[in-house]
């Protein structure tokens, strides 16, 4: 039986404009995976005007990636960039950090690969007070994998391997990097452009190990399987749920959904990095022998 | 006064301080590890050396990071190192593996004890040479080097970082807990020379960081120099970008195999010992080959023509040496402190044209020369 011609309509004329951090990217790349609604995009932009903003050489920066959709920013950003394996971006910063003490690093990864298979690496690299800023960008599963279940999914939630909804407690990321020695902590969802800049700005000008959490839709299969609507539909969900609170306890910051919940600041503190513990002992060594 | 990097003299080590040694007279200025026995001696030696000489020792959460960071202080600009033994080695090999995808020179030493999982902790084994050969996922090539020696675990440690910088691949150091344990006379020299790592020339716009050169090896920029470059675990072309076509993927592991493959002559070592009219050949590695050249002179002094050829370079698998020995000979001996790993490789290389046997023990413990003078008496 012939099969009926399907016939298609030409594809749209593609009129792109330019992005006004077109400089800090790697244009041949673009575009990019991400899908339409998903947070990636906004929070990318928001370290890149932070970086603009504050006029830092992008020679000065490196950007370490996990795996997973947010670890695809490493693909995209025009400065020395390291896509590494799953769970491994800090213990691959903390060796180029201290081979390179000068160099700014941003570890930008996802809630699965900094909390689930790389939880270990980050606890002690907070603990260390090692000088990077980590960005975790918080989609509440694996996004890359076809939404499974995580480390985040809020109780109840609905992914591919916990299709009758998640019963494991989920981490509170905040709480975990305060209570693990972060200098700076911070949490704002992927609607706060300025907010995130200012943050990002602050990590990138304050030593010591820095967390941003970004809590970002996934309307492709987070907000599909749990009935969030679109990645706009998320956002609005964000604009009448999350409350500043500069400063909060963090044993009140915890996630609940359909409840109000926190973000802000929460943590800003000054404390010697490892790098300057290390340069103290050696300088110490130094004068033991040349007394 | 900041300390000497080459600590030139004789001195009374064992093995682990030789290879830490080592390390730092070839350049050595990034140290990540985690405490396993009978490795501790490397990262304890290096944790009070690199200080003073202008280099880090970091001591990582677990062994992930720890090659992980060893990774990343190369693309740094460090020459850096890690030292494990067997269930670290295990955990390494996520990131070993990334070091072969990204050409990330680096060394690896593992100081191996007897195994399966735990085994025994604090005894001698060799029984993660296939491992180190096959131990991450994916098909690649990489050096492995076996000293027999404190004094060869500190030449082998320097000529395992210019390998290393030489072919941008990781370069392993498979000794044992004997030879790192063993106290012996080391000859530092006056002067090493560092390993020295391939610059890109021309314009940062024009470099393309995994373009090879003639010799299948792509010069290396690192960090904070300019060329912002991109480097991925994922399949990429010679910009470094991922690209996910099985053309891509073919054209790159063959490189990354070639270029190693293809310069045999350039970390292939190995000794002959009383080869010249042997009629049965062992051949071994490590402390094993110690143990066999005393069996060689006990079967001698009864008269037996038996001769050792000593493999220094384990991986690539020296196959064309072998088959050249093979062909001299009535008959091979192969001793190690495993159930058979290196002599499957002799099997492959010789192809049954001499018979083999294999003198195995699975570790905890050397052989003693009579057990191996009972395999030779196998063969003769």
């Amino acid at each position: 039986m012939p099969v009926k011609e399907q016939r298609q309509a030409p594809p749209p004329e593609i009129t792109q404009g330019r992005h006004p951090m077109e400089k800090y990217l790697r244009m041949d790349r673009i575009p990019h995976i991400w899908c339409a609604g998903c947070g990636l995009g906004t929070t990318l932009a928001s370290f890149l005007y932070a970086v603009d903003d504050m006029g830092l050489d992008p020679d000065s920066l490196a950007v370490i990636s996990g795996i997973g959709c947010t670890g695809r920013v490493a693909g995209y950003v025009r400065m020395d960039s390291y896509h590494t394996t799953h769970g491994r971006p800090i213990a691959f910063a903390t060796g180029l950090k201290l081979a390179k003490p000068y160099t700014k690093a941003v570890v930008f990864s996802g809630d699965g690969d900094l909390f689930a298979i790389g939880g270990n690496h980050f606890i002690h690299a907070a603990r260390r007070n090692l000088d990077m800023n980590v960005i975790c960008v918080n989609n509440l599963n694996y996004g890359m994998t076809g939404g499974q279940v995580g480390p985040t999914t809020p109780l109840g939630g609905r992914c591919t391997t916990s299709p009758y909804g998640n019963f494991e407690h989920p981490f509170n990321l905040v709480h975990v990097a305060a209570s693990a020695g972060a200098a700076y902590v911070a949490r704002w969802t992927s609607l706060d452009v300025r907010r995130l800049q200012k943050a990002i700005q602050e990590m990138l000008s304050r030593k010591g190990f820095s967390f941003l959490e970004v809590i970002a839709p996934c309307p492709t299969n987070y907000g599909r399987r749990n009935k969030l609507g679109s990645g706009l539909d998320e956002l609005r969900y964000y604009a009448d749920h999350a409350v500043i609170k500069h400063g909060a306890d963090l044993s009140e910051t915890d996630m609940i959904p359909g409840q109000d919940f926190l973000v802000g600041k929460f943590v800003d503190s000054e404390k010697p990095t490892f790098w300057e513990m290390y340069q103290d002992k050696v300088a110490a060594l130094e004068e033991r022998s040349s007394r | 006064m900041p300390a000497k990097a080459v600590l030139s003299g004789v001195h009374f080590m064992n093995g682990d301080e030789a290879i830490a040694e080592g390390a730092m007279a070839a350049g050595c200025r990034f140290f990540a590890a985690y405490p396993i026995t009978p490795q501790s001696e490397i990262a304890e030696r290096l944790a009070a050396r690199l200080p003073r000489i202008g280099g880090t020792f970091v001591q990582m959460e677990d062994e992930l990071a720890a090659m992980a960071a060893v990774v990343g202080a190369s693309w740094g600009g460090d020459k850096a190192m890690t030292a494990t033994s067997g269930p670290g080695f295990s955990l390494m090999m996520e990131n070993l593996g990334l070091a072969v995808m990204t050409e990330t020179p680096c060394v690896l030493a593992n100081v191996q004890r007897a195994g399966p999982s735990t085994g025994l902790p604090t005894a001698v084994g060799q029984g993660d040479m296939m491992q180190a050969r096959w131990g991450s996922h994916g098909h690649y090539e990489l050096i492995a080097l076996c000293p027999y020696s404190p004094q060869e675990a500190f030449d082998l440690t320097v000529r395992a970082f210019a390998m290393a910088e030489r072919f941008r691949t990781p370069v392993l150091i498979m000794t044992d807990e004997v030879v790192g344990h063993m106290y012996e006379k080391v000859e530092i020299p006056e002067e090493v020379s560092e390993a020295s790592r391939r610059r890109p020339q021309g314009p940062p716009d024009e470099f393309l960081p995994f373009k090879p050169d003639e010799d299948l090896v792509p010069p290396m920029a690192c960090t904070g120099e300019g060329y912002r470059i991109h480097v991925t675990g994922l399949t990429h072309d010679e910009r470094g970008y991922p690209d996910m076509s099985a053309d891509a993927q073919d054209k790159l592991v063959r490189r990354l195999c070639d270029k190693i493959r293809l310069y045999p002559d350039e970390y292939t070592l190995w000794e002959e010992h009383f080869l010249e009219d042997a009629e049965v050949a062992i051949i071994s590695y490590g402390i094993s080959a110690r143990v066999a050249l005393r069996a060689v002179e006990l079967a001698r002094r009864q008269g037996h023509k038996v001769g050792l050829l000593r493999l220094v370079t384990a991986w690539p698998f020296p196959d064309d040496l072998v088959r050249r020995v093979a062909d001299s000979v009535k008959g091979l001996v192969t001793v190690e402190l495993n159930l058979g790993q290196i002599s499957r490789e002799v099997e492959r290389a010789v192809k049954g044209k001499v018979p083999q046997v294999g003198v195995y023990h699975s570790g905890g413990r050397i052989h003693r020369p009579e057990e191996v003078l009972a395999g030779i008496e196998e063969v003769l």
